[in-house]
């Protein structure tokens, strides 16, 4: 039985009238599986490279280019949040905003908590600027998110 | 000045509905309407180069001029591929007019298809962007269910499909031929040009590349002329025949320590001080400025004594910055110190060098370890030349990169040394920084 799921496949075979090659449906693939089962994992590289036509090297190589692809030995918690350290948040406190959050969540970035329900990681520029310092829950910004603001994030996200 | 009264950002200011029918009753897709019931693909063109419209990306290359790269007489397929990954640093500007009006957009996605002949337009769009996401494909949507995108638009001999494309956080993805081989699914390593994508882009095929904001003037440029979108801006220095002038509106974006971070549409060529002092609010905390970074980190630094350059695209070149770039201008306060700002920036670019080329990927990660050691107080007073000399080593300008992302990691290293260099100087010597406390310190 195929590993991925008969939706998960579905959704990536949807991709493919898109494009003039198949290969250009691997980032789509990777996201629709990263999504849904939080990390990308060996089956599932070898699966997207069949359904595509590619080897299984070629799915991977791209997408190790793109840190953002979680491998199966460190998925993803159930939300992942991204804090800002580039300059305009670095500015107005982004970097001191991270290490809060690093010590009330008792992870480094990268890390996710025990219970399994938030992966940190730092970002670098969300494009959130205008509401320094900016984190990112999942793809979302959440703007101006000061120290006194950080309990209040963590238990809506526990 | 009298008030200016805003083009990209009418809507979006007062707050109005961003789907179809509402920005159809706003007058929206008229310029679609005119140029595919009056205008042939070449007076589109046409139009666009006469109008001065230049690249909003970074580049700033005249848009309509661009379009006439591609081969002609092409059997096609064509593809246009709209540069939606805003990962410039301090830069946000797409993410407002993709999440608030995304049609603005879309119209002159239809108008540059339409001038190019592209029958497939990809708009490659930051993962970061969720928001423009969702908000842009539902817009792509009602223009699915309304006809005029899909076969035959409008009952034409015009056809267009748009698809949204994700990325996955990686920068180098911005560079226009890293973003058509992470489009084709591979690693977003630059390639060496020529080929230009407008001869072998993607998918080997005559490919535009163009900027979201770009593409949001084009949909003005069509409605309203050419002759009047050189009413905004400057016009060309008549002392410099290869410039080719700076028209129409452009969105601003301010932030770092400004009482009021925001993103404003203004003339091209406002100066760093109106923009700080009178859309910025000022300077936090009642403090002066020491300076800013003018348009994203890649252009590199200005002083406060230099916030009088007016933001064009020559007026950044005349005190030594890289050019606009993005135009967002991010300030750093009088107790800020550069050392701090430095590394901050120098990391950014140790993260996202793709790696292809040596002289890019050891130099941005060398400028970083140097700038963390004397941030450290372990600075030494041989590091400022050094630092010096690497940044003045990659690059497409010295011809040791593929690409202007080392360019844009040298620019600011440089500009510091040559603008800040007792402060810089003072702190190795010290091993420390001797101003007063700081905001960016942990
Ligand atoms: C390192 C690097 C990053 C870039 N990032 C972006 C970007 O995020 N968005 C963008 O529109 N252009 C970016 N550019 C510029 C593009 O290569 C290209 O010039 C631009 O998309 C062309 O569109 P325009 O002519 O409408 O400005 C980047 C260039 C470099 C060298
Ligand atoms: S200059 Fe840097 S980012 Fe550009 S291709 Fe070379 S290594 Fe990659």
């Amino acid at each position: 039985m195929a590993y991925l799921s008969e939706d998960l496949r579905q959704q990536i075979l949807a991709y493919i009238p898109r494009y003039p090659s198949k290969q250009a449906v691997t980032l789509p693939a990777l996201h629709i599986v990263h999504d849904a089962m939080r990390c990308v994992s060996h089956e599932a590289i070898r699966e997207i490279a069949e359904m595509l036509d590619l080897s299984p090297a070629q799915v991977h190589d791209t997408m190790t280019f793109y840190q953002f692809f979680r491998e199966e030995n460190a998925p993803l918690g159930q939300t992942r949040l991204w804090v800002c350290r580039s300059l305009a948040c670095g500015l107005r406190g982004g970097d001191a905003l991270l290490e809060t959050f690093c010590e009330k969540l008792h992870v480094e970035p990268g890390g996710t908590t025990k219970d399994g329900k938030i992966t940190l990681e730092f970002a670098e520029c969300l494009g959130a600027c205008e509401g320094a310092p900016a984190v990112m829950v999942n793809d979302e910004h959440r703007h101006c998110v000061t120290a006194e603001k950080v309990d209040a994030l963590i238990g809506e996200l526990s | 000045m009298p008030d200016f009264e805003p083009v990209l950002l009418k809507r979006i200011n007062a707050k109005a509905n961003p789907w179809l029918d509402a920005y159809r009753a706003d007058g929206g897709y008229r310029g679609v309407t005119k140029a595919l019931n009056e205008m042939t693909p070449a007076q589109v063109i046409d139009v666009v180069k006469n109008s001065g419209l230049r690249g909003r990306g970074g580049a700033g290359f005249p848009c309509g001029v661009k379009w006439t790269f591609l081969p002609k007489d092409h059997p096609g397929p064509i593809y246009l591929c709209v540069n939606a990954d805003e990962s410039e640093p301090c830069t946000f500007n797409n993410r407002i007019l993709m999440e608030h009006d995304p049609h603005q957009v879309l119209e002159g996605i239809l108008l540059a298809s339409y001038a190019t002949k592209a029958s497939v337009a990809y708009v490659y769009l930051r993962y970061e962007y969720g928001v423009a996401y969702r908000n842009m494909q539902k817009a792509i949507d009602e223009l699915y269910a309304n006809n005029l995108l899909g076969k035959n638009i409008l009952g034409k001999d015009f056809s267009l499909e748009v698809y949204l494309h994700r990325g996955a956080g990686a920068y180098i993805c911005g560079e226009e031929t890293g973003l058509i081989e992470s489009l084709e699914g591979k690693r977003g390593w630059p390639r060496i040009k020529p080929p230009f994508p407008a001869v072998e882009g993607a998918f080997r095929k005559p490919t535009v590349v163009n900027n979201i904001e770009t593409l949001a003037c084009v949909t003005h440029v069509i409605d309203r002329g050419a002759d009047w979108f050189k009413t905004i801006g400057i016009p060309p220095d008549p002392k410099n025949p290869r410039d080719a002038g700076s028209y129409g509106p452009k969105l601003y974006c301010i932030s770092g320590h400004v009482n009021t971070p925001c993103c404003v549409e203004l003339p091209l060529g406002i100066t760093v001080r109106e923009l700080v002092d009178r859309h910025g609010g000022g300077v936090w905390k009642g403090r002066k400025a020491k300076g800013c970074i003018p348009g994203g980190i890649s252009m590199g630094m200005m002083t406060e004594a230099e916030f009088d350059t007016p933001l064009d695209f020559n007026g950044p070149g005349k005190v030594g910055c890289l050019g606009l770039g993005t135009a967002a201008v991010t300030v750093f306060d009088e107790t800020t110190s550069i050392v701090d700002v430095l590394y901050n920036i120098c990391r950014f670019f140790a993260h996202e060098s793709c790696g292809q080329c040596t002289p890019c990927r050891e130099g941005t990660g060398w400028m970083m370890k140097m700038l963390d050691r004397i941030r450290h107080g372990q600075g030494r007073k041989e590091d400022l030349e050094i630092l010096d000399e690497v940044a003045k080593s990659i690059g497409i300008m010295p011809g040791t990169t593929i690409c202007g992302l080392a360019d844009g990691a040298g620019w600011p290293v440089k500009n510091a040394i040559a603008k800040f260099r007792p402060e810089l100087e003072e702190y190795i010597r010290a091993g420390q920084k001797t101003t007063v406390a700081l905001e960016m310190a942990h």
